[in-house]
């Protein structure tokens, strides 16, 4: 299968001549269509800036992002910006709260011309609901819906303007745990029912567990592991990353037997 | 009995702009000496405000109407004035924020900041009597460096860094009670867990009790003895950890915990966010106390 989107030897360093910073070093992985890919790592081990360079909101310092068979340039054409979209971490800060819910999902299809003038409050309505909010949630405004809600909002605005290639960054750690299973459930319906593909960055591997196909475990700007979901889990070959797993805090007592046969009952 | 603290039924209306809005509606619990409690609920359940009447933090806000007892080593708070609030608070009452970074003041160094702490209960402590005290207390939580963190300004210094520091300025005073609001829910899993741990050995040692605030399960099963699981404003469900998680009795903790993803798989269950039984009566525990 050839891949949606491959990174090859991506890196990138910020800073000037004194001091540099390599934020991502040397990075080579791909997104096979329909696949959610995992992108796990503490703060500060370059999963954000590696989303940027794939949105396009910054160009790579070195190496090539090829979509779909063609290496992304940093300055991208309407049709790559709208393939590739982004869901925020907290949909309160990233919604315009001066714009009702349907004009956020409407801006994309105006930027990106998508249906005729006079048929865009409908795919918007339809975008609505395919995320499970009735079509009078049109004319409200952020600020009145739940946390469940906005980011349902967000997702329907990335997936209004056909995306192909989603980059969730932390999309249910503002949400309980009831509107994350919630959310969760949604995003792996869409993925099944649009044949999108997902890069999930997050810091949650309990949540990473049950949506993820692969996994890819990013330390101090380098990919160190890569691997199917089930691997990683079952059978870490990094240190890194059996302590990521042994930092979970669980509910279960299977749970605690997998921590405890990973860190050889060794407290972090 | 043993009470540090003990909250009977109390119930909080804010009155707005809209009419008054029910955000407790009754609730009792109690902490023993020693004993580490959670109180467990979702966002908007009542748990943040029920540590900041705890505190003495509401009561002046004239939109609050504040009902029920509080008992805190036996005393009623509700006599307390306001000037009796400012000398518990700090001293054998205290407390840990979400955000170890944004609790701390940017403008002074943690050293400065630290000697605040520790001249609350004693405002003759010299500079260098605190420099010394600051020094041990960091010692317990393993900083070793005292010296170059008591002259950094919290920004200089990492979140877990700073989650030491105040985990080190709540203890120092030897407080009875210790509220932990979220403790480090913006730091790392792996930051996090360390943290928690070494507060779990600090307050054994000591002998302090805790209310610890969270919504995460997982953090709470690791760290307390006995829960409260919270929900719209109602005590759903108490009694020690180990049984509420091992068969929990009421439909909002099962959903709650249903609903959790485990590293182990299974994926997603489909939970439903809201339903009747989770205005059930409250389901208590054997060694729980309602």
């Amino acid at each position: 299968m050839t891949p949606l989107l491959s990174l090859k030897n991506v890196s990138k360093t910020f800073g000037s001549k004194n001091h540099t910073v390599h934020a991502v070093h040397d990075v080579s992985f791909d997104v096979f269509p329909n696949e959610c890919l995992a992108v796990v790592g503490e703060s500060g081990s370059g999963k954000t800036t590696l989303a940027n360079m794939i949105l396009g909101v910054f160009g790579q310092s070195a190496g090539d992002i090829v979509f779909d068979g063609q290496a992304l340039p940093t300055k991208r054409s309407l049709d790559h910006r709208r393939a590739i979209q982004m869901v925020q971490q907290n949909p309160l800060s990233s919604l315009n709260p001066k714009r009702s819910v349907g004009s956020s999902v409407r801006l994309g299809l105006d930027v990106y011309g998508i249906g005729a003038k006079s048929e865009r409050w409908a795919l918007v309505e339809r975008a609505l609901e395919d995320v499970g909010l009735s079509p009078e949630f049109r004319k409200r405004p952020p600020a009145t819906l739940s946390g469940g809600q906005r980011q349902r909002v967000a997702i329907a605005r990335a997936l209004a303007c056909q995306s192909r290639l989603v980059v969730l960054d932390e999309p249910t750690s503002a949400l309980d745990v009831l509107v994350q299973a919630r959310v969760l459930r949604l995003l792996n319906d869409l993925r099944q029912e649009k044949g999108l593909s997902y890069v999930f960055i997050t810091h949650d591997l309990s949540v990473v567990r049950n949506v993820a196909d692969r996994v890819a475990v990013f330390k101090e700007g380098q990919l160190i592991e890569c691997e199917k979901t089930s691997d990683i889990f079952e059978a870490p070959q990094q240190d890194y990353t059996r302590q990521l797993i042994g930092a979970v805090p669980v509910v279960a007592d299977e749970e605690i037997q997998l921590r405890n046969t990973l860190t050889q009952g060794e407290k972090i | 009995m043993n009470d540090v603290l003990n909250i009977r039924d109390l119930t909080l209306k804010f009155r707005g702009y809209t009419g008054v809005t029910d955000v407790l509606h009754g609730v009792s619990l109690n902490i023993q000496a020693g004993e580490k409690v959670a109180l467990v609920g979702e966002s908007g359940s009542g748990k943040s405000v029920t540590a900041r009447i705890v505190q003495g933090l509401l009561q002046d806000l004239k939109s609050a109407q504040i009902k029920g007892d509080l008992f805190f080593e036996g005393h009623n708070l509700n006599r307390l004035s306001a000037h009796e609030w400012h000398a518990l608070r700090g001293t054998s009452m205290s407390m840990i924020f979400q955000d170890p970074t944004s609790s701390l003041n940017p403008v002074f160094t943690i050293g400065t900041q630290f000697t605040e702490v520790l001249r609350r209960p004693d405002p003759k402590l010299s500079k260098v009597e605190a420099a010394a005290r600051a020094g041990e207390l960091l010692n317990s939580v393993s900083i070793h460096d005292h010296d170059r963190v008591l002259n950094a300004f919290p920004f200089q210094l990492s979140g877990g860094m700073n989650q030491r520091v105040v985990i080190a300025m709540a203890l120092a005073n030897q407080p009875s009670l210790l509220i932990a609001d979220e403790p480090g829910t913006a730091l790392d899993v792996t930051v996090q867990a360390q943290t928690l741990n070494l507060m779990h050995d600090l307050v054994e040692q000591s002998g302090t009790a805790v209310l610890f605030i969270s919504h995460n399960l997982g953090v709470v099963r690791e760290f307390a003895d006995r829960i409260y699981v919270i929900y719209r404003g109602r005590i759903v469900e108490t009694g020690p950890t180990r049984a509420v998680f091992k068969n929990p009795g009421h439909a909002y903790t099962k959903a709650l915990l249903a609903a959790v993803p485990r590293i182990t798989g299974g994926g997603i269950p489909d939970i439903p966010d809201t339903d009747d039984a989770f205005f059930e009566p409250m389901v208590v525990h054997n060694g729980g106390q309602a």
